[in-house]
């Protein structure tokens, strides 16, 4: 029995038959309609999070499954007092699969050392999220035919976005990469990656300010949200929340086939204007959140179509 | 001043020589030694040509008593002295444990560990060339300091 605790879990191979069967999906969905029929998931989400909940819930209905679970801590027995070790116990009893969100980093892991049946960590804290991660290789593989030789630009709050940490984990794993990191002084990406994946594995990468001065020479531009709650004072928050605002201006120096990508929420860092710009790929991310998740759950309960 | 210092031979037990200077009650705590019924002694700042300075401990057990995995933990270069009959019978290599559990606590207030019942607090070594530890469930790198 397999879990997913973090997007690395999967060998460079295993994604790729991973991706491949998503890609199938996307193509023949009737094929999978009634391939989980009988089993159940449980998404037990110690905090809210109505995306990648409902992503998970859409996965199980579009493949005949049944889905069950609570939505926040409050609503589950965590609010008695119950461990995590003691709730996967007896989610054993009810469920075939699991999606666990938990505030606490570490918290599905925890889970897998009791747990029967297969853990697949929907977030845990700042920590890992790996379904994003995978729903992000998923959308730049389909939509731009491969993984690798790709200049990819990250842009925005590099140093406590955990989808962003993750992705790079994941694509330095592909021949020819290289990254832009575009962010003001503050929010640049920690030592660590820097140190410890880019520069021990010899990946290139530029870190500037200006969007603008780097935008013709992307693949594929992830942005992300500044977040309120990573700040202690306000005045940060503000003086950086609007750093970096795409619009179309910004767009029109950009190649035509560079994609744009976005975890989603949007806030304003993205003006609403580039919705209808073909390059601008963020909503099609989240129907790909879904093609990705079912092919998990039929990984992960070794359901062959 | 005296440039020996003599603490009784041990019968049975360890001597750990080329403790880095100062670190000795350290080790006093991550062995539990003030919990278990032996003899100890402990030499502070003694001479050394190799360090400058350096502590000494001698522990008088048996030596079945105490695990000493963690001293690899701790400080790899430590010399570990197996005493038998008053003679010195093995010379233990310390290597850095691969796992350490429950010997440090891990400081993320996020972790998990902070809120789980009785769950073991267990740190895994991720890379042995920079011997860094890290949370097996937060990640969180392990600050000696």
């Amino acid at each position: 029995m397999r879990h997913l605790m973090s997007p690395l879990d999967f060998s460079v191979e295993e994604l790729g038959k991973l991706l491949d069967l998503a890609s199938d999906i996307e193509k023949n969905p009737v094929k999978y309609a009634h391939a989980c029929d009988g089993k159940v998931l449980a998404t037990l989400f110690y905090e809210p999070s109505t995306r990648t909940r409902l992503s998970f819930e859409s996965a199980m209905i579009h493949l005949g499954g049944q889905v069950l679970g609570f939505s926040s801590a409050a609503s589950s027995s965590a609010a008695k007092g119950e461990s995590v070790s003691d709730t996967i116990r007896m989610i054993s009893c009810y469920a075939d699969i699991c999606a666990m969100r938990h505030p606490k980093e570490g918290a599905p892991m925890v889970a897998t050392a009791v747990s029967s049946i297969p853990v697949i960590n929907a977030g845990d804290g700042g920590h890992q999220h790996p379904t994003q991660t995978l729903t992000d290789l998923m959308t730049i593989r389909s939509l731009k035919g491969r993984l690798d030789h790709l200049t990819i630009g990250l842009c925005g709050d590099l140093k406590f976005g955990r989808t962003v940490h993750s992705l790079i984990n994941a694509l330095v794993r592909y021949e020819d990469i290289s990254f832009v990191f575009i962010s003001p002084e503050e929010l640049r990406i920690p030592g660590y990656i820097r140190e410890d994946v880019l520069d021990e594995k010899g990946v290139p990468y530029q870190e500037v300010e200006r969007l603008e001065d780097v935008i013709g020479g992307l693949d594929l531009l992830y942005m992300t949200r500044v977040q309120r709650e990573r700040f202690f004072n306000e005045e940060d928050y503000v003086r950086l929340k609007d750093f970096y605002i795409l619009d179309k201006a910004k767009m029109a120096l950009a190649g035509p086939d560079m994609l744009v990508l976005h975890p989603l929420p949007r806030v304003n860092e993205i003006s609403v204007e580039v919705d209808s710009d073909p390059r601008a790929a963020y909503f099609k991310q989240v129907q790909y959140g879904v093609y990705v998740r079912m092919a998990l759950i039929l990984t992960l309960l070794e359901v062959n179509v | 001043m005296a440039s020996i210092l003599n603490v009784g031979r041990i019968a049975e037990g360890f001597v750990l020589d080329h403790i880095q200077a100062g670190k000795s009650m350290e080790i006093y705590k991550y062995l539990n030694l003030d919990k278990l019924d032996c003899t100890v002694a402990i030499i502070k700042n003694a001479r050394s040509a190799k360090m400058g300075k350096k502590d000494i401990m001698k522990i008088e057990c048996p030596i079945d008593y105490i695990d000493l995995e963690v001293l690899g933990f701790i400080d790899h270069n430590i010399t570990v002295n197996i005493v038998k009959d008053e003679e010195i019978v093995e010379k233990m290599a310390l290597t850095l444990p691969k796992e350490i559990r429950n010997i440090v606590r891990c400081r993320n207030p996020r972790c998990i560990t902070s809120i789980e019942q009785e769950l073991d607090h267990v740190f895994l070594l991720t890379n042995e060339e920079k011997e860094i530890y890290r949370c097996k469930y937060c990640e969180e790198k392990y600050k000696k300091k």
